[in-house]
C-alpha cells in the first residue's frame, strides 16, 4: 500500500507495507508498542481500545479494533499515552480519576480516560451517552461518573487541541496509483475523493468491499478473519458525508455518520434522533454511516425501519446510471438487497417534517444494544381518523419491513388504545419473528402490537416510558 | 498510621495514564511464538478422525498439536484431574480446545485454527438439568444432603405454605482484559511464567505436572489482571500449561491470549441453577421449616463446583435462622462449558433462593416483606464490638469432639442461634444495619409513595424491596485459609513487599501495603509493592473467597512485626530501653528522647548484622469444618450488608430500570474506606446485572449463542442506579481480624438481589395479590413482562 499518513500523539508517522485492513489497535500495539490502548472484545463493543480522532470535523473518539489504517489518513491520532502533558502533567480528567477512584483493575481505564477527555474537549457532560461505550465491570461506575463531573469545570489543559494535517487522500498517491502495490506488498485499496471515482471502480470492481466507518466490515476482519479482497475506503469522498435541504425533503448522502445525522434530525424529529441517541455508543455512531446501516441490510439495523415509516427514498448508483427506489422495495429477503453488482447506495432522501413519526427501540440494555425490536410508526390523521400509515419494524422478520395488514387496518379507525388492542392479532399476520438470544418469537409479536399500544397514547399526549421516571 | 486512610488504588496513576502493565503488555523476546486452540463445534461425541494439514500448511504455523502429538496429555484440573488439555477421544461441549496451533503471530494461529476439521459421532448431549437428572449424570454419587431437624414436619404443621420454584440464570465474568498466559523457557528445562491468574500457585502446580518437573522448577508472576471475579482462579490454568508445553517443544517463549469470543466460549460461568423450594410458616411469616433443592448446571468437568455448591447449601438461610431445613444439592454434569468460581461462589446462588421464599411468604401473606424478613431474623447477640480476644490457640488446637460430634468445634455457651451446619451466629448485626438502612433510605415512606404512585400509573409500575446480606468468610476448604508475606527492608529504609494475594483491580495491595506501612510507621508511598511471585512466596491461596486482604494482611503484618521487632531491640539495646518503648511513626523512630529517620535505623540495623528480611505468615483461628455431614464452624465470621433497590417497569413492554439504591455494609474498621465503597458500588452492579440484564442463552445443540458484548449485556454507564447512596457500617470485627476489618470482595455483590424483588414488587402491582410474580432470573424484558401478563391473567 502507499504511505498512509498521519499524526501519531502529535508526531508524523507514515505507515506503508500494511495490509489495508490492518487494525490501529493491532499496529499500535503489535508496532509501535504503545500499551496502553487495550483489546477488550476487537468488536467495538466494549471501548476499551478508544482513540481519539481529529480531522477538519473536529475530535472525537473511535474505537481503535475496528479502525482500519487507511481509515486515518491526514488525521490526528491520540492515544492515552498522548492525553498527559508532553512532560507528564495530568489531564484533569486523569486526575479526576485517580482522586475520585474510578479505576480498579485498571484494563478499561485507559479507553475511558480517551473517551472522557475528547469530552472534555467538546464540554460535553451527558456523561451517561459519552461513556455508554465503555464497559467497566469493577466499579460500577459511579466512582467514573464522578470523576467526570468533578473534572468538566477544569480548563482544558494547553495541549489537548489538536490539529490535522489535513492531507486528503489525493496526497497520498505521491509514489504512484494507490490501487497499485509492489509485488510483495498486499493489494491497495481504492481511496476515491469523489463519488464519481468510486461509482467508476466500483463498477469495474463489484465483488469488491466498499468501507465506510467499517463498524461492521470491521468484524468481517476481526472476528470472521475473512479477506476482504480489493476494498475502497469511503472516507475521502466530501461529498458523501452532507446534508442538503431540498425543498420539503432532506437529501442525506450515504457517507454521513449516525453521530452527524443525530444532531441534524434532533430538532426536526426528536424521536428518530432519540433512537440514534440509542445506537452503539458515541464510539460507534461517530464511525458509523447511514449508508452502512442501509447497504448491509441487516433485519435488525435501527436506521431502516424510521426510514421507511418516514416514506424514504434510496438513491442508488452504478457507475453513472442513477436510480431512485422507495428503501422498503431495497431489502428483498434475508441478507438480499435490490442492489446489482457494482451498485451502490448514494444518499436517502427523506420528507424534513413527520410530526407524528415516533420510534420505539427494544433491547435487552438501553445503550448500546442491538434492537430485539425496533418499532416505527408515522400516521397521518384526519379529525381523528387515520388516512394514512407507515410502520415498520426491525427485529420482526428477515429484513425491516413495513406491517401492512396493521397499516390498512389502521385506515378509517380513530388511534386509540382500543383500535391498538383490538388490532393486535394482526401483527400475527404481518410478521413471523425468530426466536433468538435477544427475544422469542412471542415477545418480540407481544411487544410490537403493544407498540402500538404506546403510540396511540404518545399521539394522544400521554407519553409513559421508563427512562422518564426519577426517584 | 495509613491503615483507615482513603488512598487511591496503588496503580492508579499508571492506570490512567496507561502505563499499568498487563500480561499482554510485558514486551516479549524476539522469535515468541502466538498460540490458538481449534474448538469443537459439538457439544458431545466421539472424535474419530482430524484433518489438520490446512492448519499445518497455513501462513505462519509452526506447529499444531493434538492427542495424537500428546500421548502424555497434560491436565488443567484444579480438582479431579478431569480437564486434558487436549480433548482425547470424547469432545464433551461446543467450544471444547481440540487441537493447539504454534504460529508466528496471534493472527496467524487465530486464522490456522479455524481451519481444523474435526470429524466425530455426535452422541446426544445433556444440555439442562432435566437432562442431566433424568441421565443421572451427576458428579458425587448422588445429591448432598443437609439437614437440621425434621424440615417436612414443621412444614406440615405450619398454619400456612408456599411453594415453587425459581430459575436462576448463570453469568459470564467479562472481566475486560482475556485470559493471558506467557511462557518463557529457561536454562536447564525450566519455566518462567506470566499469567492472568488469581492462583499462581496452581498454574505453577499445573504448569509442572505438565512438563514433569518439581514446582521449584517453574515460577510464575502476576503484578495484576484486569479483572477476575473468580474467572481466573482456574480457567487460565488451560493457557498457561499450553504455553508451557509449546515453549518446552519449540524451545522458544510462547503467548496465548483468547480472543473475546473464544474466551467467553471456552471458559467456565457461574453456575445457572433451579432451586426448588417449600416452607412453611405462621401469620407473621415466621419459617416454621424450610426445605431447598439446588439443581446446579455444573457443565463438563468438576472444576470447583463441589465447593462452589456447598457454599450454596451455606448461604441457603442468608440472614434468617430457619429452625427446621432440609438443603439437597444436585451437582450435575452437563455437556457445556464447566461452571466455575464467580464472586461469592455460590453463595448468591443459595441466597437467592431464601430471599425468593421470604418474598413469597410476604406475597402470600400480604405483608411488607420487610416485615417478613425482620421476623426470620437471627437474634442479636449483645454488641460487643471488638471485645472477643485473639484466638491463642490458633487453628483447632483441640483435636477433640465438640458439640455436634464435630472434631475441635467450640461450644456455644452464648446461646446463640445457628445456622443449618450448626455454626453458632455470634455476630449478628442485621437487625441494627437494617433498621439503619430502613431510616437513611426513607424505605417505610418511600414504599407508601410508591403504591400511591401505582395505582395512578396503568402502564409504569415502581417496586421497591430491601435485602440483607450475611455472608460467611473463609475457604471452606479449611487448609486454603493460610497466607505467607516475604518483607524486605533495604539499608536505604526502603521497602520491598511481596505476599502471596494477587491483584486484580480490588486494591489488595494498596491495602496490604497500608499495613507494612502502618506497622513500620511509614507513608504508603515508601512500601514498593511487587508482582505476586511464587518463588518469593509459596504454597499460596487463590485470591479467592474474599480473603485477599485478611490473609495477606495478617501475615505481612506477621513479616513487619518480626523486622520492627529486631530493629527495635537493637535500638533498645543502645538506649537502655524495653523494646516496647520505641516508636515507629510518621517516618522516625523514637526511643528514650532520641529521634532517627526511619532510614537511619534501618542502616544501623544493617551494620549491627541484624536480618532486615522476614517472611510471615498467618492461619485463621478458629475454624473447623465436616464438609459430608455438614457441621462446624466454616467461617470465621460473617460480613454483613442491605440494600434497599426502587426500580420501575414498563407494563407494555417489560422494560426496566434500577430508579435508586442505598446500600449500608459492614466492612469492619475499614482498611480503607474508598477501596471498600468500590468493592460495594461495584459489586452491587454486578449483583444487579447477573439478575437483569445478563442472559446466557444456549441453543438446543449446546452452541452459547450469547459469546460477546454484542449480545451479553453486563451494565452500561446508565444502568447504575441513578441515585446511589452507599455507607459503610463502620464498627469494628469482633474477631481479630486484620485491623479489625472485614472481607468485601464478595459479600456487596449480593446486594444486587435488592433489584431482582423489587422488580418482583412492581411486577405484583400489576395484580390483586392472587399470583404470585415467580420472576426468574435473569429478570430480562421480556421475563418482567411474562410475569405482568401471569399477573393481568393474560
Amino acid at each position: 500500500m502507499s504511505e498512509i499518513a498521519f499524526l501519531l500523539n502529535g508526531t508524523p508517522v507514515r505507515v506503508a507495507g500494511e495490509p489495508a485492513t490492518r487494525s490501529l489497535l493491532d499496529w499500535l500495539r503489535d508496532t509501535r508498542h504503545l500499551t496502553g490502548t487495550k483489546e477488550g472484545c476487537n468488536e467495538g463493543d466494549c471501548g476499551a481500545c478508544t482513540v481519539m480522532v481529529t480531522d477538519a470535523a473536529g475530535s472525537r473518539a473511535l474505537n481503535s479494533c475496528i479502525l482500519f489504517l487507511p481509515q486515518l489518513h491526514g488525521k490526528a491520532v491520540r492515544t492515552v499515552e498522548g492525553i498527559a502533558a508532553p512532560d507528564g502533567r495530568l489531564h484533569p480528567v486523569q486526575q479526576a480519576m485517580i482522586d475520585h477512584h474510578g479505576s480498579q483493575c485498571g484494563f478499561c481505564t485507559p479507553g475511558f480516560v480517551v473517551s472522557m477527555a475528547v469530552a472534555h474537549l467538546q464540554g460535553r457532560r451527558d456523561h451517561d451517552d459519552v461513556l455508554a461505550g465503555n464497559l467497566c465491570r469493577c466499579t460500577g461506575y459511579a466512582p467514573i461518573i464522578r470523576a467526570a463531573e468533578a473534572a468538566a469545570a477544569a480548563p482544558m489543559p494547553d495541549w489537548m487541541p489538536e490539529t490535522a494535517p489535513g492531507l486528503s487522500f489525493a496526497e497520498i498517491s505521491s509514489g504512484g496509483s494507490p490501487q497499485d502495490g509492489g509485488a510483495d506488498s498486499p493489494p491497495a485499496p481504492f481511496l476515491p475523493q469523489t463519488t464519481d471515482e468510486l461509482a467508476r471502480w466500483y463498477a469495474a470492481h463489484p465483488g469488491a468491499t466498499l468501507i465506510a466507518g467499517a463498524t461492521d466490515v470491521g468484524l468481517w476482519v476481526t472476528k470472521e478473519l475473512r479477506d476482504l479482497g480489493p476494498v475502497a475506503f469511503l472516507s475521502g469522498i466530501g461529498e458523501m458525508q452532507r446534508i442538503d435541504r431540498q425543498g420539503d425533503h432532506l437529501r442525506i448522502g450515504a457517507g454521513v455518520t449516525i453521530t452527524d445525522l443525530m444532531a441534524a434530525l434532533a430538532p426536526l424529529y426528536p424521536d428518530f434522533a432519540e433512537l440514534l441517541r440509542r445506537y452503539g455508543s458515541v464510539q460507534v455512531r461517530n464511525a458509523a454511516t447511514i449508508g452502512g446501516n442501509i447497504a448491509n441490510g441487516s433485519p435488525i439495523g435501527d436506521g431502516p425501519p424510521a426510514l421507511i415509516a418516514l416514506g424514504a427514498t434510496l438513491q442508488l448508483r452504478h457507475g453513472t446510471a442513477r436510480r431512485e427506489i422507495a428503501i422498503e422495495e431495497f431489502f428483498l429477503d434475508y441478507r438480499k438487497q435490490d442492489r446489482r453488482p457494482g451498485e451502490l447506495v448514494e444518499a436517502v432522501t427523506i420528507p424534513a417534517q413527520a410530526p407524528a413519526l415516533r420510534c420505539y427501540k427494544l433491547s435487552k440494555r438501553f445503550d448500546q444494544d442491538i434492537s430485539a425490536v425496533c418499532g416505527c410508526f408515522n400516521v397521518t390523521l384526519s379529525d381523528g381518523i387515520v388516512t394514512a400509515a407507515r410502520i415498520a419494524f426491525g427485529g420482526m422478520a428477515g429484513i425491516p419491513k413495513r406491517a401492512a395488514a396493521v397499516e390498512a387496518a389502521l385506515i378509517g379507525k380513530p388511534l386509540s388504545p382500543e383500535t391498538a388492542h383490538a388490532l393486535k392479532p394482526l401483527f400475527a399476520r404481518d410478521f413471523t419473528p425468530l426466536s433468538d438470544m435477544r427475544a422469542s418469537a412471542a415477545y418480540r409479536l407481544e411487544v410490537a402490537a403493544n407498540m402500538l399500544v404506546r403510540y396511540a397514547a404518545d399521539l394522544a399526549g400521554q407519553p409513559a416510558h421508563v427512562l422518564k421516571v426519577r426517584a | 498510621m495509613s491503615a483507615g486512610l482513603s488512598l487511591p488504588h496503588d496503580a492508579a496513576a499508571l492506570h490512567v495514564t496507561g502505563q499499568a502493565r498487563y500480561t499482554d503488555d510485558i514486551p516479549t523476546p524476539a522469535g515468541t511464538l502466538h498460540l490458538a486452540f481449534g474448538l469443537s463445534a459439538i457439544a458431545h461425541g466421539t472424535i474419530i478422525g482430524m484433518d489438520l494439514s490446512a492448519v499445518r500448511a497455513a501462513p505462519g504455523v509452526v506447529a499444531v498439536l493434538s492427542a495424537a502429538e500428546l500421548p502424555d496429555m497434560p491436565d488443567c484440573s484444579p480438582s479431579a484431574h478431569d480437564e486434558p488439555l487436549l480433548a482425547t477421544d470424547t469432545v464433551h461441549y461446543q467450544g471444547q480446545p481440540v487441537f493447539l496451533v504454534i504460529a508466528e503471530s496471534h493472527l496467524a494461529a487465530r486464522r490456522a485454527a479455524r481451519l481444523g476439521v474435526i470429524r466425530c459421532t455426535e452422541r446426544p448431549a445433556l444440555l439442562t438439568v432435566d437432562q442431566a437428572l433424568a441421565a443421572n449424570s451427576r458428579f458425587e454419587a448422588g445429591p448432598v444432603i443437609w439437614a437440621r431437624g425434621d424440615a417436612a414436619a414443621a412444614i406440615a404443621a405450619a398454619p400456612h405454605r408456599v411453594e415453587g420454584q425459581i430459575e436462576v440464570g448463570g453469568q459470564e465474568h467479562f472481566y475486560l482484559e482475556g485470559q493471558v498466559a506467557l511462557a518463557l523457557p529457561q536454562e536447564g528445562g525450566d519455566m518462567v511464567v506470566h499469567s492472568s491468574t488469581q492462583h499462581p500457585t496452581e498454574v505453577q502446580h499445573k504448569v509442572a505436572d505438565a512438563l514433569h518437573l518439581p514446582m521449584s522448577a517453574v515460577r510464575v508472576e502476576v503484578r495484576r489482571m484486569g479483572g477476575g471475579f473468580g474467572g481466573k482462579e482456574s480457567q487460565g490454568n488451560a493457557l498457561a500449561v499450553a504455553c508451557a508445553v509449546s515453549a518446552r517443544s519449540t524451545g522458544r517463549p510462547c503467548k496465548m491470549r483468547y480472543d473475546r469470543d473464544d474466551d467467553m466460549i471456552i471458559t467456565g460461568k457461574r453456575h445457572d441453577l433451579r432451586i426448588l423450594y417449600r416452607a412453611g410458616f405462621d401469620g407473621d411469616g415466621r419459617l416454621a421449616g424450610v426445605e431447598f433443592t439446588h439443581l446446579l448446571r455444573c457443565g463438563w468437568s468438576q472444576d470447583l463446583s463441589l465447593p462452589v455448591a456447598d457454599r450454596a447449601m451455606l448461604h441457603a438461610d442468608n440472614a434468617y435462622f430457619l429452625p427446621a431445613v432440609r438443603i439437597e444439592s444436585h451437582r450435575l454434569r452437563t455437556h457445556t462449558q464447566s461452571a466455575t468460581a464467580f464472586r461469592g461462589f455460590g453463595g448468591p446462588q443459595g441466597m437467592v433462593g431464601i430471599e425468593r421464599v421470604i418474598d413469597h411468604i410476604a406475597h402470600a401473606l400480604k405483608r411488607d416483606p420487610l416485615a417478613v424478613r425482620r421476623a426470620n431474623f437471627y437474634r442479636a447477640m449483645a454488641a460487643r464490638p471488638g471485645a472477643l480476644p485473639p484466638d491463642p490457640q490458633g487453628i483447632s488446637a483441640e483435636k477433640k469432639p465438640g458439640p455436634d460430634g464435630v472434631e475441635g468445634m467450640p461450644p456455644n455457651p452464648s446461646g446463640a442461634q445457628t445456622t443449618p451446619y450448626h455454626m453458632p451466629v455470634e455476630d449478628f448485626i442485621g437487625q441494627d444495619l437494617v433498621a439503619a438502612l430502613e431510616e437513611s433510605a426513607a424505605y417505610q415512606a418511600r414504599r407508601a409513595g410508591i403504591a400511591a404512585w401505582n395505582a395512578a400509573s396503568p402502564v409504569l409500575k415502581r417496586g421497591i424491596a430491601l435485602t440483607p446480606v450475611k455472608f460467611g468468610i473463609s475457604f471452606t476448604l479449611t487448609w486454603l485459609n493460610q497466607a505467607g508475606a516475604l518483607v524486605h527492608v533495604y539499608q536505604d529504609g526502603s521497602v520491598h513487599l511481596n505476599h502471596g494475594g494477587t491483584e486484580m483491580g480490588q486494591g489488595l495491595f494498596q491495602k496490604v501495603a497500608q499495613v507494612a506501612a502502618g506497622v513500620f510507621g511509614l507513608e504508603t508511598g515508601a512500601i514498593k509493592i511487587t508482582a505476586t511471585d511464587t518463588s518469593k512466596v509459596p504454597n499460596t491461596s487463590a485470591t479467592a473467597a474474599s480473603s485477599g486482604s485478611d490473609l495477606n494482611g495478617m501475615a505481612v503484618r506477621a513479616a513487619c512485626e518480626t523486622i520492627r521487632g529486631r530493629m527495635a531491640a537493637h535500638l533498645a539495646g543502645r538506649h537502655q530501653a524495653q523494646p516496647a518503648e520505641v516508636v515507629f511513626q510518621g517516618g522516625r523512630v523514637q526511643v528514650a528522647g532520641a529521634d532517627y529517620g526511619f532510614a537511619e535505623v534501618a542502616a544501623m540495623a544493617y551494620q549491627a548484622r541484624l536480618s532486615l528480611s522476614s517472611t510471615g505468615y498467618y492461619r485463621t483461628p478458629k475454624i473447623v469444618w465436616d464438609r459430608v455431614r455438614g457441621r462446624g464452624r466454616p467461617f470465621f465470621y460473617f460480613a454483613y450488608g442491605a440494600a434497599v433497590t426502587e426500580v420501575v417497569i414498563d407494563t407494555l413492554t417489560g422494560e426496566n430500570r434500577i430508579l435508586r439504591a442505598d446500600i449500608l455494609h459492614d466492612t469492619g474498621a475499614s482498611l480503607n474506606p474508598a477501596l471498600d465503597i468500590g468493592q460495594i458500588e461495584g459489586g452491587y452492579v454486578q449483583g444487579a446485572g447477573w439478575l437483569t440484564t445478563e442472559e446466557l442463552v444456549w441453543d438446543d445443540r449446546g452452541r452459547l449463542r450469547t459469546h460477546a458484548p454484542s449480545t451479553y449485556k453486563i451494565p452500561a454507564c446508565s444502568d447504575r442506579p441513578p441515585v446511589f447512596n452507599v455507607a459503610l457500617w463502620g464498627q469494628a470485627n469482633r474477631e481479630d481480624s486484620v485491623g479489625r476489618s472485614k472481607a468485601v470482595g464478595e459479600p456487596p455483590l449480593m446486594l444486587g438481589i435488592s433489584a431482582l424483588m423489587a422488580l418482583s414488587d412492581a411486577v405484583a402491582a400489576c395484580g390483586d395479590g392472587s399470583v404470585y410474580p415467580a420472576l426468574d432470573a435473569p429478570a430480562t424484558a421480556e421475563r418482567v413482562l411474562m410475569a405482568v401478563q401471569r399477573q393481568r391473567g393474560d
